[in-house]
């Protein structure tokens, strides 16, 4: 399995070869990409520089290509293509069909992975894109259990890439406006969940309040760690109860299943996180090199250690993580 | 303007839905939208139901569209997927890209519904490639969007070959998770949820701790709060918006579209309700936020 990781700038490029990532994902710096967030990304002539470290060290370039294509401005999704062709990634990485027709029709030879932004999460999902599409692998989204994952796998010639560690999206990718209906901006659109422009931190009477768009998201007592008012990570009241009522401020953590999806023939695990720093992305490649390396070492022996995970909680939003909808009793 | 009753999005019980469309067709809808497209564990009608169902709505002389599940997981989801795209009577609505692939497969004829990602002209054109006779637009997208897309469509030379519809009335359906956020907030496990969602005939409300009316939770899928409500915009939509769709929230939905009709044909203005109801994704601003028009 490939060890894909996260790239939002040229020294976090590095640390991921550096630290054991068999390949790094990045986007360009403006609204082709969902992590179009300032000082992210990469220009021209940082582009350069990356290829040519990926290439001195026999590593893959994947380009992310994923949000969609606004009216009347396609050709910037397209000169986006043109880019990953000029510059010979190995991969780019795209949702928008319109895109995806494009980049087949213009360039046979460029290698093209479905985003997990189309959000196709079924055999004939798959079918759509891989029937019409020149698509040598798909990018499952995060609401499918370890068991469905197989089941794809199983029915399917595309490889299957999933995510295998990070923030945890608990909606069906390219799927959510949420973060839209409060602020106007979404990734789908703007390429941006929950835009910091937005935050405001404010201490109250009632504890410190985080609002996105002035809408309250949580509300913290002094002894409580605070978290990024992801508006699906907010507390809320249903039924007269305040709590966590999408989903707590955890992150996604699949190290136990690593057995599992290297038996059901995953072609690559994903890291999240192209807007953490490069400390981030060296400590969490770091351990996921150690634990892949280990499996293959000697697979029936594979144990997590508790070291890796000490580490990556350490990482993690909120400092906890979970197996997520993988697990069927997360959903 | 046709106007439309888009499919029920709550769990509601047999009688309830048989009623509902009894009274349907006696009411100003041109199309009637019906079919489970939340979850497939609400069994309440089973295919063969909502077939039957649509056979009888069909003699009336209005529109049938059989819609899908816009989130497939299991096999045996997408076998029942299978059944509605092979139907052979009527037009389907679908809200996966496995169902286009299905629908293309079997030539029948489709709406591409909300929950789809078709943001430009470029992928309409595939589309109608394909069999698309009807477009649904994501409910994030606003006029200026699709005023822009229509040009396009125009360039393209395909803007006769589809119409466009726009979800103008009811909660916004906003996001699909793995997870039942319904079953969640009753500390039940999803696979032991007692089908709970069919005590809520227009979901669950979830406040911000200032009792702000944030989202609405149904089952797997999250809601706007507020009341998305176009009344006051139809007139915006002239020449732009073929299909005015109104989300039932139960009998109400014939009375809106009656209002739909009045605010088009004869330009009556109607108030809204400012802490229940919001517009703001048509304006291209945030979804939750009003304009006064």
């Amino acid at each position: 399995m490939e060890l894909l990781c996260p790239a939002g700038n040229l020294p976090a490029l590095k640390t991921a070869v550096d630290n054991g990532a068999d390949a790094v994902y990045i986007g360009f710096k403006d609204d082709t990409n969902a992590r179009h967030f300032a000082g992210l990304n990469f220009t021209d002539k940082k582009l350069d520089k990356a290829v040519d470290y990926i290439r001195s060290h026999d590593r893959h370039l994947h380009v992310a290509i994923n949000t969609f294509a606004h009216p009347g401005k396609l050709e910037r999704w397209e000169r986006a293509v043109d880019r990953c062709a000029d510059m010979g990634v190995d991969a780019a990485i795209i949702s928008d069909v319109a895109v995806l027709d494009y980049a087949t029709k213009k360039y046979p030879d460029l290698e093209l992975h479905l985003s997990v932004q189309a959000s196709a999460t079924n055999v004939e999902a798959i079918n759509f894109y891989t029937n019409n599409f020149n698509i040598s692998r798909v990018v499952l989204p995060r609401v499918l259990s370890i068991h469905q994952v197989k089941q794809l796998a199983r029915n399917t010639d595309v490889e299957l890439e999933v995510f295998a560690f990070g923030s945890l999206c608990i909606m069906a990718e390219g799927r959510c406006y949420l973060s839209s209906y409060l602020t106007g901006e979404s990734p789908n659109t703007v390429g941006a969940c929950s835009p910091a422009k937005f935050v405001r931190w404010e201490e109250t009477e009632q504890g410190l309040e985080s609002r996105l768009n002035g809408v309250l998201i949580d509300r913290y007592q002094p002894e409580e760690k605070t978290g990024y008012p992801t508006l699906c990570k907010g507390r809320f009241n249903v039924d007269g109860k305040v709590f966590h009522a999408l989903e707590e401020p955890t992150s996604l953590n699949t190290l136990a299943l690593i057995p599992e999806l290297a038996q059901a023939n995953i072609a690559a695990v994903k890291i999240e996180g192209r807007q953490r720093s490069p400390a981030y992305t060296e400590q969490v490649t770091k351990v996921w090199r150690a634990a892949l390396d280990r499996y293959r070492q000697d697979p029936a022996q594979y144990q997590v250690e508790a070291a890796w995970n000490k580490q990556l909680d350490q990482l993690s939003e909120g400092t906890s993580t979970t197996l997520g909808a993988y697990h069927r009793d997360w959903q | 303007m046709k106007y439309a009753l888009g499919p029920i999005l709550y769990y509601w019980p047999k009688q309830q839905v048989e009623d509902f469309y009894a009274a349907a067709v006696n009411s100003d809808a041109d199309i009637i939208y019906l079919g489970e497209t939340v979850c497939s564990k609400r069994r309440e009608l089973k295919p063969k139901d909502w077939l039957g169902l649509a056979k009888e709505i069909a003699d009336s002389g209005k529109q049938v569209v059989i819609s899908t599940m816009a989130l497939l997981e299991a096999p045996s989801e997408v076998n029942i997927l299978r059944k509605y795209c092979e139907n052979g009577d009527f037009i389907v609505e679908a809200n996966d890209f496995g169902a286009i692939n299905l629908l293309a497969e079997a030539k029948t004829p489709f709406v591409c519904g909300h929950a789809l990602n078709v943001y430009n002209a470029q992928v309409l054109q595939i589309l109608v490639n394909k069999g698309m006779q009807r477009w649904v637009m994501p409910v994030e997208l606003s006029r200026d969007w699709l005023v822009q897309l229509q040009e396009d469509s125009r360039i393209l030379n395909i803007r006769d070959q589809f119409e466009i519809e726009v979800f103008a009335h009811g909660h916004l359906p906003l996001a699909y998770s793995a997870r039942c956020f319904t079953a969640r907030s009753e500390n039940k496990a999803k696979d032991d949820c007692e089908l709970c969602c069919i005590n809520h005939a227009n979901g669950k409300p979830v406040y911000s701790q200032d009792d702000k009316e944030l989202f609405t939770i149904n089952g797997i899928q999250t809601m706007s709060g507020y009341k998305y409500n176009l009344l006051n915009d139809v007139a915006s939509m002239q020449d732009l918006v073929d299909v005015v769709r109104v989300s039932p929230l139960g009998d109400s939905a014939f009375t809106t579209l009656g209002q739909f009709k009045q605010a088009a044909e004869d330009n009556v203005k109607f108030d809204l309700q400012l802490d229940r109801e919001c517009n703001g994704y048509w304006h291209q601003i945030a979804g939750f936020d009003t304009v006064n028009t």
